[in-house]
């Protein structure tokens, strides 16, 4: 009898927390303003990428049309947006680059100014941040 | 008069310091990751030592910081000052010196603090662990005669410590959390300015900042300390602070600091006031 009970107080717990994951995500595409802010977002990256001597040469052979694609479906999907990334896993494109934290770092940089141009709430910011940052394992291989 | 054009003095020089280096290298971390510098000098907060590397300087690159601090509580004042230098963000250097003024006795205790951290594991803002790093500082009183007729047995001895540092995205009404945890193996009586004392042991510091906007962090710190003398009781020390970085050069750390009793004057509260400069 106390045992169902605690377990039935777990299944709720889970539900709830289900939800409000579920709520929290589905709130973080809307407050990133949707596809159509998601590539504004996107564009407004890829602009400071491309000023930023750091990292622009390791994008010297990059199809920049279809990395801009990807951006955009990872972010929505990430965010918990109607897409799906379809691209090579993060670690398969970034085998053998060579990427360190510094540059991470300077990735990093680009999208927050990039939010920040979009007037991105800082509460939405910090939540895709935390969303992409364990990326890091994948990306930085040295 | 003397005093306050003596601190703007020893804060223009720390920001002078630390803007020579941003002509030589522009670091990449990310702005106020470097933390701010704690009394006894490296990256940290204002009483603890994190496990932060000081200064901008990522992978590859080196950075660093200067900082001068007061604090003045009702029968103290503290001076600290130092230079810390960082190398790809895996080891730090530091250096910092401490003056405590105990305004009723109308005395002075000095210290030098030299500090190595080595970043063991792990990074602040994309690693599922925290950010782990190992530390030493070497503390040697300049004073020591008074510390001695006080029961303290040697003028100069190592801190050993361990930090682990972590960023919390979006953790607290969306805002991004700094916690951290150091645990410290010492023999510091009142950090090593009433000399060290010949048994050592385990304390524990915590500190959680918020980054409030992009500018603003506000956080609280608490050190526990060990209480070796029999003569003067040593008391654990907290404070709440707000920091400014208005841009990754300067940085302004104000607080409001209860250091409760210190070599038996007891109720000893006041302002903490510091400028840092970080490249």
């Amino acid at each position: 009898m106390k045992k169902s009970l605690i377990s039935g107080l777990i299944a709720g717990l889970l539900v709830v927390a289900g939800c409000a994951s579920t709520q929290n995500t589905n709130s973080l595409y809307a407050d990133l303003g949707g596809k159509t802010g998601i590539a504004d977002i996107v564009d407004r990256f890829l602009m400071h990428m491309g000023n930023n001597e750091v990292i622009v040469d390791s994008f010297a052979e990059t199809d920049i049309e279809a990395f801009r694609g990807h951006l955009i479906d990872q972010i929505c999907e990430v965010s918990g947006g109607p897409c799906e990334y379809t691209g090579r896993s993060m670690a398969e494109s970034h085998a053998g680059l060579g990427v360190d934290t510094r540059q991470m770092n300077a990735l990093v940089s680009d999208l927050i100014n990039a939010m920040d141009d979009e007037n991105v709430p800082l509460g939405a910011q910090n939540r895709l941040l935390g969303l992409l940052a364990p990326l890091h394992e994948d990306v930085v291989t040295r | 008069m003397n005093k306050t054009k003596r601190f703007w003095k020893s804060a223009l020089s720390a920001v002078v310091l630390a803007s020579l280096g941003v002509s030589a290298t522009a670091g990449t971390k990310l702005t106020a990751t470097g933390g701010v510098s704690p009394i006894e000098g490296g990256a940290g907060g204002g009483i603890s030592p994190w496990a932060l590397i000081s200064g901008y300087g990522s992978t590859n690159e080196w950075g660093g910081s200067a900082f001068y601090t007061q604090v003045q509580v009702d029968d103290f004042k503290l001076d600290a000052k130092g230079v810390a230098a960082g190398f790809s963000d895996r080891v730090e250097l530091s250096a910092a010196k401490q003056k405590l003024e105990i305004e009723p006795l109308d005395l002075d205790l000095k210290q030098d603090v030299y500090g190595v951290k080595v970043r063991v594991f792990g990074e602040l803002l994309y690693t599922a662990a925290p950010q782990l790093s190992v530390g030493v500082q070497y503390k040697k009183s300049d004073t020591f005669t008074v510390p001695q007729a006080l029961g303290a047995d040697d003028d100069a001895d190592f801190d050993i410590y361990l930090a682990g540092s972590k960023v919390w995205f979006a953790a607290l009404a969306g805002r991004n959390v700094l916690t951290n945890m150091t645990l410290r193996y010492t023999s510091a009586i009142e950090t090593g300015l009433v000399g060290h004392a010949d048994e050592r042991k385990l304390v524990a510091e915590g500190s959680v900042v918020v980054f409030l906007s992009d500018n603003w962090v506000a956080g609280v710190e608490y050190r526990q300390k060990p209480d070796f003398l029999s003569s003067i009781e040593e008391h654990d020390w907290y404070h709440g602070f707000v920091g400014y970085f208005p841009n990754r050069h300067v940085s302004v750390t104000a607080a409001w600091a209860n250091l409760d009793e210190i070599a038996g004057l007891d109720g000893q509260q006041g302002w903490y006031l510091s400028l840092q400069g970080h490249f």
